[in-house]
């Protein structure tokens, strides 16, 4: 469904930030991009929907070339891309009711949007979309007043009133807590899940994306150090992605059943 | 080298070494003798002997000025109203020019940083330096005397301000949020609205109430060129000694500065 094909990125510093990826991903897929800070995640997850702009290359979703349109089709095209960010990127000083319609601007005009007049099928879903990842009670509170977790739920629902064929979630839980974001990485994939979506989640935490993911892709200075299934992950590939260290604790074993108090508690 | 190291190998450290310290104690003398100078010749043109007396000159302005000629009251409620006016649309009218100057000036939103900014800039720079009194002598000398003439000229000098703090709030945005908004597919003003007004609310109205607050010192004085407002009252009357009025308009001018600060305090800490 998504297709990279030799998507190369070159700052104007000079930086090679991506370097020939060439990367397939199937529909319903959720996939974990790995590698060291600067590695060029970002950067790939943003030459998707054009955040950034590749120097060569093409990004093709759904049989269409992303690279080549204009100004219009291009926002047309990032309707189909949800994405959820680091720190959230919420408006801060807008209600959560309103940071999840936003979501929703890409379908209405300027006024509408600027007189909040969202059309009631659009507010509906976001009632939905607000239940679905437990803050309904929170609608009308400011986005400033929520915790991480929270906001981090509130960025989720905006991502997917877009309606979107394909998540770019870049670096989820970097900002919370380890229970939270295992509960923030659960909540993505099962939403991905539900709606058959294809997801590309940049994380650092490795254990923590072997827990979730049926396919893991390590990035080192912009290029493929790895791609294969979470149970593939070794020392060796750790290390040819990272350098050298003592990567025992940082895998999990895979065989492990999920039996951490934390999930429990859930 | 502020470190050094003694004879018996202990490390020194000092905040300066002596090429240093000598260096700062020329400046201070330098700058003492500076002082002196200038003294010496502001002494020399001062006719000293008027000096002496401006003791007695302020004791006899003073007890005629007292005590204020309340009943001149009435007569200055209509220039006070026009003055509060005058401050209150004309800092309307200037952010209503301001905004899209401030939007064109910021190296985040100006649509061309080559030669759209550099126009934006000027516009800012020259309302600035142009001061409102200069503003309303020629206002009053183009469109004639009169509440108009003042209400442009204290716009046309709050543009610059308004538009300065403004720019400078745009460009301090979060550009995660702008980014966040652009990303949903969002057109170029919605994500102006949805990503950019939300964060420079709070610094706008900010900015909104200070100019409204510095307007109304403004306006007072603006009657003395024949632009309207309570300084038109407080140049006959001084043209025609009459203290005691004077005194009353000081203390009206004083009262109506004192609640305009009042409010902008309690505007401004209530955004924060």
């Amino acid at each position: 469904m998504l297709q990279l094909k030799k998507l190369t990125k070159t700052y104007r510093t000079g930086d090679k930030a991506l370097q020939d990826v060439t990367l397939s991903i199937p529909k319903g897929q959720v996939l974990a991009l790995i590698g060291p800070s600067g590695a060029g995640k970002s950067t790939l997850i943003r030459c998707i929907n054009r955040l950034v702009e590749p120097t060569s290359g093409s990004v093709i979703l759904d049989d269409t070339d992303v690279t080549a349109l204009g100004s219009g089709a291009l926002r047309k095209m990032r309707r189909k891309m949800g994405m959820i960010f680091q720190e959230y990127a919420l408006v801060e000083r807008l209600t959560v009711m309103e940071n999840v319609l936003s979501g929703r601007l890409g379908y209405v005009g300027f006024w509408r949007s600027f007189l909040r007049k969202y059309p009631q099928s659009d507010v509906d879903e976001a009632f939905r979309l607000l239940d679905r990842v437990g803050l309904l009670a929170m609608a009308d509170k400011r986005a400033d007043e929520l915790s991480g977790g929270q906001r981090q739920r509130v960025g989720i629902a905006r991502a997917l009133i877009q309606n979107p064929r394909l998540l770019l979630v870049d670096e989820p839980t970097a900002s919370l807590d380890p229970k939270t974001s295992r509960q923030i990485m659960r909540l993505i994939c099962e939403l991905c899940a539900e709606r058959d979506l294809a997801a590309v989640i940049n994380i650092h935490d490795v254990a923590l994306a072997q827990m979730f993911v049926e396919r893991i892709v390590g990035l080192k200075a912009g290029e493929l150090a790895f791609d294969g299934k979470p149970t593939e992950m070794s020392d060796d590939v750790l290390t040819t992605i990272y350098g050298e260290e003592d990567w025992h604790a940082t895998i999990r074993n895979v065989d492990d059943e999920d039996t951490d108090a934390e999930e429990l508690v859930q | 080298m502020p470190v050094s190291t003694h004879v018996n190998g202990a490390k020194i450290w000092q905040l300066r070494n002596r090429n240093q310290t000598l260096s700062r104690w020329a400046g201070y003398l330098a700058a003492v003798a500076i002082f002196m100078w200038c003294w010496q010749r502001i002494s020399e043109a001062t006719t000293w002997f008027f000096v002496w007396d401006a003791p007695r000159i302020a004791a006899d302005i003073g007890s005629r000025a007292w005590p204020p000629r309340w009943s001149y009251m009435d007569k200055l409620w209509g220039p006070l109203w026009d003055t509060l006016n005058m401050a209150t649309l004309s800092t309307v009218l200037a952010l209503f020019m301001a905004v899209p100057v401030a939007f064109l000036a910021a190296r985040n939103t100006t649509p061309s940083a080559l030669f759209v900014r550099p126009v934006a800039l000027f516009i800012i720079v020259a309302t600035r330096s142009i001061n409102s009194l200069i503003w309303a002598l020629l206002l009053v000398a183009i469109i004639g005397p009169g509440v108009f003439a003042g209400l442009m000229a204290i716009a046309f000098r709050s543009i610059g301000f308004c538009a300065k703090l403004l720019y400078e709030a745009i460009e301090e945005i979060d550009e995660k949020q702008v980014e966040a908004i652009t990303a949903t597919g969002a057109s170029r003003w919605q994500v102006v609205a949805y990503g950019i007004v939300p964060q420079i609310m709070p610094a706008f109205a900010g900015i909104s109430v200070f100019r409204w607050d510095i307007n109304i010192r403004e306006s007072t004085v603006l009657g003395l060129v024949g632009a309207g407002g309570i300084g038109l009252q407080l140049q006959s009357s001084l043209n025609t000694l009459a203290w005691p009025q004077v005194t009353l308009i000081l203390i009206v001018i004083l009262l109506a500065v004192i609640v305009g600060e009042w409010v902008s305090a309690k505007v401004r800490g209530a955004i924060m």
